[in-house]
């Protein structure tokens, strides 16, 4: 490098190049700046994404996520008002609303993710505590009606509700929001994601559902031979009925029958009583007689009488 | 001069120009080279291809300023860059449980391993084990990838959230029997109301229950319950087979018995009716004459029977103390079987 000129002049353009790259910063989409002057912050939050300028050297750009952040509670093993141990895993999402704010109070992510550990859990354990299991169970009273059960003697299994998860979860929102928002934090939606048994409920529970699954596997065996016992009593029935009932209507009918025989025999005999006794008796002569009949005639009979002496 | 290392748009590679030995006192050649290959590598970055489930999003030093469909397009060199979102695709998540192996028989993770993720309350405070699956869409590029940090995993905790919330309103064993369908698409509904809340810019396109049971400890009494179901309508059924069995059987054997009774109606009826007739017939000749005719009537009756008597003993009017005498015994001995004596009351 012989000529001093040269190095002077690639001097300055490094210079510049450092200047030039030093005012200039990228904001993409999911970002925000806060602009500071040696530590202090200058201006509003720049916000919109591009290219922007600073006084290179003097000022920083210090960046923040613009997106909806993820709070994931650690899960907590908490009493309900009726008194059993649950675990809650709760998760919440936020964002950074005001930079600045944020920037003074919490400084960076870590900062707000203890506020928020401290603010939501110690919320989570108060509305969990102040309420029985069910309501942060359930979320709405359905109309037991539309409730489907499977035998007839329970008419709904579910309990009334005051408030509901819906409900628990707004009102940790609700008192939550205000106190973070002095951080520059807004909590946008708040949630129960897991709410679990400790272990020896679970047990508990466990024998509680077996205990009811028994009962509804006999309650069916039950229905099974009461119904079988309904049908056998109603084929017994069923037999009677038809028998007696074509017994009876045999008889009724046979009865009509020789009811108008009766009737027909009659008729024809009343128009000569005596004439019928006459040819009934001669035939009944005839079809009583047989081989080994003795008959003892007088001749005094109209049969006979001319064997004695012909008149 | 070796210029890989200057690298470029992706799969491009600069020609090796190491072996390059620039003619002696050609520095202006130089400079022509340089700017030649300059202008390539910037011609080169102007261009970019978006695939057909795709759309991509032109950044421009950060700031997305424009959406690009399928096909090659361009771009300001240095100072746009490209991402490319799926948008065609159908996305899926998978809750309670991983596909380890897709395939026609998917191998699947020990159910154990994401119990976090499946076991859940149900509205009448028991346990039941649930695994679904959610398919999406990205409906919304932007929102997509801007406005939502670790996106993939908030949507699993509105997943899990979500689910809860539904299989809570129910009694387990809705859950694992009848309410599979309502739960589906309630889930769906609700999911996709906090997508919009959340901004992902995801449409969610289907929730789909996969197992859903009881826990393992209370799985037999289930069980038993299915058993018990089956046993009372195994003994219905038996008590209708044997109703079945009988009951036509008997109402064919009482219609035989009153088709009988009614046999014997007509019968009787056609009988007394041939009868009357006769007789009517008989009388109405007879009353024409009626002394001759009966004395016709009983001579020849007689002529027919008195052949097949077997004793016959004829007495006189006059021995009338005759009667007590006579050897009846002797008489029947003549004659087989046993005695019988049929005195005719006669006519007068």
């Amino acid at each position: 490098m012989k000529n001093p000129k040269f190095v002077t002049i690639g001097g300055a353009a490094l210079g510049l190049l450092a200047v030039l790259l030093g005012s200039v910063y990228v904001i993409d989409e999911t970002q925000q700046v806060i602009i500071t002057q040696f530590g202090e912050p200058v201006g509003q939050p720049v916000t919109t994404p591009g290219l922007h300028f600073k006084i290179p050297f003097v000022q920083n750009a210090n960046y923040f996520d613009k997106r909806f952040l993820e709070w994931d509670g650690s899960p907590n093993q908490i009493p309900t008002k009726d008194k059993r141990f649950i675990w809650v895993d709760s998760y919440a999402r936020w964002r950074i609303a005001d930079p600045l704010l944020f920037f003074q109070r919490l400084r960076d992510e870590r900062g707000a993710h203890s506020r928020l550990d401290d603010i939501l859990d110690g919320e989570t354990l108060n509305a969990i505590a102040r309420n029985n299991l069910v309501e942060a169970v359930r979320t709405t009273n359905r109309d037991p009606a539309n409730v489907p059960v499977e035998t007839e003697e329970e008419t709904s299994v579910l309990e009334t509700i005051q408030l509901g998860r819906l409900a628990l979860t707004r009102q940790i929102l609700a008192t939550t929001a205000p106190r973070v928002k002095e951080f520059g934090i807004e909590l946008m939606d708040f949630q129960f994601k897991r709410i679990n048994y400790v272990d020896q409920v679970q047990n508990d529970v466990f024998q509680r559902m077996i205990a009811e699954r028994k009962r509804v596997a006999e309650r069916f065996r039950s229905e099974g031979a009461g119904e079988a016992a309904r049908i056998s009593g109603e084929r017994e029935r069923d037999l009677q009925r038809i028998q007696s009932e074509a017994y009876r209507t045999a008889q009724e009918t046979r009865g009509k029958a020789d009811a108008q025989a009766t009737r027909i025999y009659a008729e024809a005999h009343n128009r000569d009583a005596a004439f019928y006794a006459f040819t009934k008796s001669m035939e009944a002569y005839e079809a009583s007689v047989d081989a080994k009949t003795i008959l003892i005639l007088t001749t005094s009979g109209e049969l006979l009488k001319y064997l004695e002496r012909p008149r | 001069m070796n210029m890989d290392r200057f690298g470029g748009p992706e799969g491009f590679r600069f020609p090796d120009v190491s072996d390059f030995r620039p003619p002696p006192g050609s520095g202006r050649l130089i400079l022509i080279a340089v700017g030649a290959l300059a202008s390539l590598v910037l011609l080169w970055s102007s261009f970019y291809q978006v695939e057909p489930e795709e759309v991509g999003l032109v950044l421009r030093f950060g700031r997305h300023v424009r959406t690009t469909e399928p096909g090659l397009s361009l771009k300001i060199p240095l100072a746009e860059g490209v991402v490319k979102v799926p948008v065609q695709r159908q996305l899926k998540q998978e809750l309670g449980f991983r596909t380890i192996l897709p395939g026609v028989r998917g191998q699947v993770t020990d159910p154990e391993e994401f119990k976090g993720e499946s076991v859940m309350l149900t509205g009448d405070l028991n346990v039941a084990v649930v695994e679904w699956i959610v398919q999406y869409r990205v409906s919304d590029p932007y929102r997509f990838l801007f406005k939502v940090r670790g996106l993939e995993e908030t949507f699993r905790s509105l997943n899990e959230a979500v689910m809860r919330g539904v299989v809570g309103d129910r009694t387990v064993t809705e859950v694992l029997t009848v309410g599979r369908q309502e739960i589906e698409t309630t889930a769906q509904q609700k999911l996709q109301e906090l997508c919009e809340q959340y901004e992902t810019g995801i449409t969610v396109a289907q929730v789909v229950l996969q197992d859903v049971n009881p826990p393992d400890a209370v799985k037999p009494s289930w069980d038993e319950v299915n058993q018990a179901q089956q046993q009372r309508d195994r003994m219905i059924n038996e008590a209708r087979a044997e109703y079945n069995k009988v009951i036509p059987r008997s109402s064919g054997e009482a219609q035989q018995t009153i088709l009988s009774a009614e046999g014997y109606a007509l019968d009787r009826v056609n009988r007394s009716q041939g009868d009357a007739a006769r007789f009517k017939a008989l009388q109405e000749a007879y009353r024409t004459a009626p002394e001759v005719t009966r004395q016709r009537i009983y001579l020849e009756t007689m002529a027919r029977v008195l052949p097949r008597v077997g004793g016959k003993v004829f007495l006189d009017r006059n021995a009338q103390g005759l009667l007590p005498l006579l050897p009846l015994n002797n008489l029947t001995g003549a004659i087989a079987g046993d005695p019988a004596v049929k005195g005719p009351g006669g006519s007068k």
